[in-house]
């Protein structure tokens, strides 16, 4: 069972950055990596992002990783405590997209 | 080509959307400091620009951190003053907002709510003491004609308590109807 304070869903931006993260990156190619997901529809701003990932840092939902060669951006990966929110946030939105697929009767017009 | 523009500005947000007019006439700004603002000719609209107030000093490593953050995200600091800074992107590169969900800005504008009520706090202070100061002189003959000029008192006194009532509807009043806003919009969306 999740601990209580964390069995809400999680934000869309939070969703994303941690998904995106199942392969390092860094900052930039978070961003780039969502929008392209979303297909533009998620445009992370960039304080939003900073913000959000000193969060996850400080719950070790992610990590950063040694950054080896001439690349001095920090890059960032999931833990296995960011795979497990993931992985709770899958059974909610299943359960979601199941309900509301039920209501509206189905595929979407 | 360069251009130097003199002017003085209290509300960011204005500063912003001046900024912002002249680049999308190819004038982008390159560099400020205090009531100078410098210019380049670009090509219109090449530029979109955005103010932002810091959360620590500029010279601390937190504010390092960030900025440096921001360059590798694709956006230039463009200036520093206190703890404002200039940023801007390339319009190419879509559109530029440094917040993207409701729970970061209500942060970030409470931040700024902070640093106004400080300083219309010192206005009011300021002008307060200045005023009752000078009131004082006025009935005390011995003490008006020891020292001080109690009318130089008074107008200080009114002119920093009529700024900080200024700030406090220009700038502070937007501020908490901002949030508000926001707010609401959380209760819907993200």
């Amino acid at each position: 069972m999740p601990e209580s304070s964390e069995r809400g869903s999680l934000t869309e931006a939070v969703y994303y950055i941690l998904i995106s993260l199942y392969q390092p990156m860094h900052g930039y190619g978070i961003m780039q990596t969502v929008g392209e997901w979303s297909r533009g529809r998620v445009i992370l701003g960039a304080g939003t992002l900073y913000g959000a990932l000193n969060t996850l840092l400080e719950k070790n939902w992610i990590q950063t990783v040694a950054v080896t060669g001439d690349s001095r951006k920090k890059e960032y990966v999931i833990t296995e405590l960011g795979k497990q929110q993931i992985e709770d946030e899958l059974l909610r939105l299943e359960e979601r997209l199941e309900n509301g697929r039920r209501v509206t009767g189905g595929e979407m017009q | 080509m360069k251009k130097i523009i003199h002017k003085a500005y209290w509300n960011p947000d204005k500063e912003q959307q001046w900024l912002n007019s002249l680049a999308a006439k190819g004038l982008a700004l390159t560099d400020y400091s205090w009531m100078r603002y410098a210019f380049e000719e670009t090509e219109p609209g090449k530029y979109i620009y955005e103010i932002e107030f810091l959360e620590k000093s500029r010279r601390s490593p937190e504010s390092d951190l960030y900025l440096r953050f921001l360059e590798d995200a694709g956006v230039e600091v463009v200036a520093t003053y206190m703890r404002w800074v200039y940023l801007r992107k390339k319009a190419s590169d879509g559109p530029f907002a440094i917040y993207s969900d409701c729970e970061s800005k209500i942060r970030y504008l409470k931040r700024i709510r902070n640093f106004w009520i400080g300083i219309i706090i010192l206005e009011f202070f300021a002008g307060l003491l200045n005023v009752g100061l000078s009131i004082v002189y006025l009935f005390d003959k011995a003490l008006k004609a020891s020292i001080g000029y109690p009318w130089m008192n008074f107008i200080g006194g009114v002119l920093c308590t009529g700024i900080g009532i200024v700030f406090f509807f220009t700038l502070l009043l937007p501020i908490y109807l901002q949030i508000r806003k926001v707010r609401k919009e959380q209760a819907l969306h993200d």
